[in-house]
């Protein structure tokens, strides 16, 4: 019996890095996925975003594990498109237990090199894209009497990490997007948690490649940028299984965290 | 089904009963072994009855039931001398430790307070959890394996409850108190691989809170019982639910999670 047997859980951000890996990590405890990703690129992010082709690739990885999949292109930033996207997959699956507000992007840069492009397109997606999550699931968690949101936020969501100001703004913001419906949300039993990962082995951070050469250039911010244990990134299923946990009935009394999985970055 | 703890060994404190049993329950259910210890003794200050004998063989024959082996002490986390022979036999007879559960704690309120609530609160939930995990790390940083220790703090190690005599004061203080050791450990023992963290368990349905003494203090003072309302719709969460929390922090599927003040509390402290 898998320890989300019998659940839907909603992914955006799905098709590849954290978000896949939440889909085929609850998969094989048990859960049906609906799965959405943009599956296109921005002109402000300076690297490749995930195609169809890596959405149709998490699709084949929860159906090898015998699960259903609802899988969709939508744009977290497109509120219509991605309650539609929702709707469907519930009309398809029957039900919603678990959302992973997940999808993100990330640009480095100087303050003085954050167009306004760059930081609307980095709070629209990381920051409102997770609002619009909440809106277009939270009926279907009330219908279904309960249920558990686990948005991604970042090291960056309790550091003020340099290089990542739009970053850092959206992903403290989706703190308090989360403290608030943790509360609002309690008495329909709706569970709502953040995760906190540090590096993470992903297609988004291997594009964050102009990071080091900022950081080097002022020794003392370095440091900040640290893990307390002696691993310097983690890996997308040490961030799944803090998900599978926050989404299990194993966590059914857990609400308002700020889980962070970061080998410590934050402790330092 | 290999379980989630499958050879690995356990010292828990404050195993007779309680949250304490619940640990070493669902950790011998995944495979783990078990190293209890229990004062199972009264503390003066103490006004509701505490663990027994015959309590923490029940716990003993409870993980027996699952097919682990378990060492069970009668000991005393303020006594370095009695806390240590009685890790030292665990390991002599179930190897080295990987998990240490740093839990026995006492809530020495009462309307009519004993003896000396302030001092015994603080030596058993604060210098208690400093004797356990001394006790502990030389040999799992000698092993070289890394491992995971949890310090089961409260929601009173976040919120200032709990009220406004000795005995209230000293647990909340105790509880803050165990998150600055925690948060030292975890950076001091970081480099071992050694994981630590803290649970923040709201009221729990074991016979620490469930007592006619601890409902007599709650209910003098309207605005204190008022103020420990959950955000969710659950009066009291289950032993079961604080271990398993403790259960996803000590297995592999935490391996990078240090330094967390993870609360099982259904809402409590966000709604303060």
């Amino acid at each position: 019996m898998g320890r989300v047997a019998g659940k839907v859980a909603f992914i955006t951000g799905a098709a590849r890095g954290q978000g896949r890996s939440h889909a085929i990590r609850l998969a094989s405890e048990g859960a049906d996925i609906i799965a959405v990703d943009i599956c296109q690129d921005y002109d402000t992010v300076g690297y490749a975003l995930a195609t169809e082709a890596d959405l149709a690739e998490t699709v084949k990885a929860v159906e090898e594990l015998d699960r259903r999949i609802v899988a969709s292109k939508a744009d977290v930033r497109d509120a219509g498109a991605l309650k539609a996207a929702v709707d469907d997959g519930v009309a398809q699956l029957g039900r919603l237990d678990i959302v992973c507000a997940n999808a993100g992007i990330c640009t480095v840069q100087g303050w003085d090199q954050v167009t306004p492009a760059v930081w609307q397109d980095t709070l629209d997606t990381n920051l409102t894209g997770v609002w619009n999550t909440m809106v277009a699931c939270v009926p279907h968690l009330i219908a279904t009497g309960g249920g558990s949101i686990i948005c991604t936020s970042s090291v960056a969501g309790i550091k003020g990490l340099p290089y990542l100001a739009p970053y850092v703004a959206a992903k403290h913001g989706v703190v308090g997007i989360a403290r608030t419906m943790a509360n609002e949300l309690a008495a329909h039993s709706i569970r709502v948690n953040t995760v906190h990962p540090t590096g993470v082995q992903t297609p988004m951070a291997e594009g964050l490649g102009g990071l080091n050469p900022l950081i080097e250039s002022d020794p003392n911010l370095g440091p900040i940028f640290m893990n307390t244990l002696p691993v310097e990134m983690v890996e997308a299923r040490d961030i799944s299984n803090a998900v599978l946990f926050l989404a299990s009935d194993e966590a059914r009394y857990v609400t308002g965290l700020e889980f962070t999985v970061d080998a410590g970055a934050t402790i330092r | 089904m290999a379980g989630r703890l499958e050879g690995k060994v356990a010292f828990i404190t404050g195993a007779a009963r309680g949250q304490g049993r619940s640990h070493a329950v669902r950790l011998a259910q995944e495979g783990a072994d078990i190293i209890a210890v229990d004062i199972c003794k009264q503390i003066e200050s103490v006004a509701y009855p505490m663990a027994t004998p015959a309590d923490l063989a029940e716990t003993v024959s409870e993980v027996e039931a699952l097919d682990r082996r378990i060492i069970a002490r009668e000991a005393d986390v303020r006594d370095v001398a009695g806390l240590r022979a009685a890790f030292e036999a665990g390991v002599a007879e179930l190897g080295p430790v990987d998990i240490v559960l740093a839990n026995a704690g006492i809530a020495p309120m009462s309307v009519q307070e004993v003896g000396d609530a302030w001092q015994d609160v603080i030596d058993v939930n604060l210098t208690g959890v400093f004797n356990t995990v001394e006790i502990a790390i030389p040999s799992m940083i000698e092993r070289g394996k890394g491992g995971a220790i949890v310090l089961t703090s409260s929601t009173a190690g976040i919120n200032g409850i709990g009220g406004p005599t000795r005995g209230g004061l000293g647990y909340t203080a105790s509880k803050h108190g165990l998150v600055g050791l925690m948060r030292s450990y975890a950076n001091n023992l970081a480099p071992h691989s050694i994981r630590v963290n803290t649970v923040h368990p709201t009221g729990v349905n074991t016979p620490m809170v469930v007592n006619d003494i601890m409902q007599q203090f709650l209910q003098q003072d309207p605005s204190l019982s008022q103020s420990m309302a959950n955000a969710l719709p659950v009066g009291m969460v289950e032993p079961v639910d604080i271990s398993n929390a403790i259960l996803w922090l000590v297995s592999d599927e935490g391996r990078y999670v240090t330094g967390v003040t993870l609360p099982v509390d259904a809402g409590f402290t966000i709604k303060k």
